[in-house]
């Protein structure tokens, strides 16, 4: 099932359903011949969409909005945060692209802070399902909550059959004693082949789909913390406040300050612009790069002895 | 404008496009909106952007802003054109070695300021205005937009501030294709009729037709009302030059193969009418 299949089944059951987009159809190609008004396009206006929504949420209705993940996060922002977030209305924002998923488009649609921004709304929900079925798993129960949520929308086919959700809840796909993978989203596929080879090495390789950003998971990273020596975050995201700021407070929060964590994330700067596959390499996501950037961090922290066993 | 002066613009604008349909090829581009604001640009930078081609940063230059960023394979064919920008870097297209990606940057010389964000440089354009009215300076500020871009509300938010500040030294110039991504533009979120709504904001308007050089060169060249921001919405085809593309809904972001491209390319120069399979996309 693909997400438009999902939504277009999800929104004739439920009238209250309205779909909206700032004119970006990618997602919902066939919605405006199937649901006719309740498909609402409002041209390149993001802030007026989030507005919309929030007028059409306090009349009851339940609007899906869609835009490009950048547009929607950044432009509507304030809109998102005050007429949404404050009235804690069940807007449920779809952000495409996100991420390295705009591989070509350059800093302009770079959607890479965006879990962030939107993580800081109080109330506001945050999910990153790691590809369509994960996202045809877990929408279902994103959208019938009550709550304003935030997805990264991700329609990516991947090789991984996951389980089913459980809101709120990670999906720990192994655990690991040497290390533990903690990743969400796209990079998913890639963190899953990369634990194939660091395992091929002898490691024993722990791997967490986080799936939900906020509420996350606290209770895997910290089993994860406790049973692993290192944790590995790997996002598509600023290193600033994305999972790696979230393990670090979850950390913090249940006094584990010690476990060491190494970040794999945007450090300060705009990716590459470039095809997919290029920005991959380039940028060291590749399953390939992965695995060698720990190696890379296990080899030089054993030689310069920062373990305490 | 004589018609050898026309003849050469024209072909200028040829060899453009040229470079447009390359740039489809492979992992593709915002084709037909960057064949519709080919004259406009080439007119521009040939005509009415005064540049120090020594010093880009000459703070006596005019300034053009392309705030439709999607159409850039029309600046970097017009920049190729000009001989600020080797042809050889048009391969490096999407690759992460060079900075030739879907959207202005100014790694590449000339580029006065990002875009790919619709309904931003309105407003920067709007700033560099006010600093050139502040120091007295005789610059001329010029950006363009999409129509679609129209939708955004800082568009019409810069016009009444700059119109609050007597921006006269400010040009708009919309590249009114009718389309905006798959739909047009009067089926979505209607424009028309446009120039009113830009007189009632405080511009002074011209319509034209954004292909025909002497139209461009009276519109460019025209007295100014004093205080006022200039508007030249120049009414262009989507895809213009291309018969098998023009004025499509489908053919908004195009990746072609090499041989799709080939046939564009002598469907450009009035051969044989292109046979086009590649879906399009919905996408950006």
């Amino acid at each position: 099932m693909t997400y438009e299949e999902l939504l277009t089944e999800t929104a004739l059951k439920d009238e209250r359903i309205i779909v909206m987009t700032a004119e970006n159809r990618a997602l919902v190609r066939n919605l405006p011949r199937i649901l006719g008004a309740r498909f609402v396009d409002t041209g390149i206006t993001e802030q007026t969409m989030v507005g919309m929504a929030a007028g059409l949420a306090l009349r009851g209705r339940i609007p899906i909005v869609h835009a490009l993940a950048p547009f929607l996060t950044m432009r509507a922002f304030e809109f998102i945060r005050t007429d949404v977030g404050i009235a804690g209305l069940p807007v449920k924002l779809s952000g495409y692209i996100p991420g390295f998923l705009s591989d070509g488009n350059g800093p302009t649609h770079q959607a890479i802070e965006d879990i962030a921004i939107m993580r800081g709304i109080p109330g506001m929900e945050v999910y990153s399902p790691a590809d369509e079925d994960d996202s045809v798993k877990m929408l279902p129960s994103i959208w019938a909550a009550p709550a304003p949520a935030y997805v990264r929308i991700n329609h990516k086919k991947g090789t991984f059959v996951h389980a089913p959700y459980e809101p709120g809840k990670a999906e720990v796909v192994a655990e690991g004693k040497d290390l533990t993978l903690l990743v969400y989203g796209f990079l998913f596929d890639n963190a899953l082949q990369a634990r194939t080879l660091l395992e091929k090495e002898g490691l024993s390789v722990g791997l967490v789909n986080m799936r939900s950003l906020k509420p996350v998971d606290q209770e895997a990273i910290v089993r994860a913390a406790r049973g692993s020596r290192l944790l590995v975050t790997i996002e598509d995201h600023l290193q600033t406040g994305g999972l790696y700021s979230i393990v670090a407070e979850v950390l913090l929060r249940h006094r584990l300050a010690v476990a060491e964590v190494l970040p794999l994330a945007l450090d300060e700067h705009w990716f590459r612009p470039g095809l997919l596959g290029q920005v991959l390499e380039t940028e060291g996501f590749t399953p390939v790069a992965i695995a060698s950037r720990i190696k890379r961090h296990l080899e030089f922290d054993l030689n310069s002895h920062i373990y305490v066993q | 404008m004589t018609n050898e002066q026309s003849a050469e613009l024209q072909s200028t604008a040829l060899r453009v496009r040229e470079h447009i349909i390359r740039l489809s090829a492979g992992g593709g581009c915002f084709i037909g909106a960057s064949l519709s604001c080919v004259e406009i640009m080439v007119y521009l930078y040939t005509h009415v952007i005064r540049r120090n081609a020594d010093n880009p940063h000459d703070p006596k230059r005019d300034y053009l802003f392309l705030s439709k960023g999607h159409d850039v394979p029309a600046l970097y064919g017009t920049f190729v054109e000009m001989g600020w920008l080797a042809e050889e870097r048009l391969s490096n297209h999407l690759s992460t070695q060079d900075s030739i990606y879907w959207h202005p940057n100014r790694q590449i010389p000339g580029v006065e300021f990002h875009s790919g964000s619709l309904g931003h440089l309105p407003a920067v354009a709007a700033g560099v205005a006010l600093d050139c009215k502040l120091r007295g300076s005789k610059n001329r500020v010029v950006v363009i937009t999409g129509d679609g871009e129209l939708n955004e509300g800082s568009v019409w938010e810069t016009l009444l501030v700059a119109n609050a500040y007597g921006l006269d030294n400010l040009t708009l110039v919309v590249d009114r294709n009718m389309f905006q991504a798959n739909i047009r533009t009067e089926e979505l979120v209607p424009l028309e009729p446009l120039a009113d709504k830009f007189k009632a904001f405080g511009c002074e308007v011209r319509r034209i037709d954004g292909h025909d050089y002497e139209q461009l060169e009276e519109a460019f060249d025209g007295g100014e009302e004093k205080g006022k921001v200039k508007v030249i919405i120049a009414d262009t085809v989507r895809g213009k030059g291309l018969p098998s593309i023009e004025a499509r809904a489908d053919r908004w972001f195009c990746a072609f193969s090499g041989d799709e491209v080939a046939q564009l390319l002598e469907e450009l120069h009035g051969n044989k009418e292109a046979s086009i399979e590649s879906e399009t996309l919905v996408v950006r």
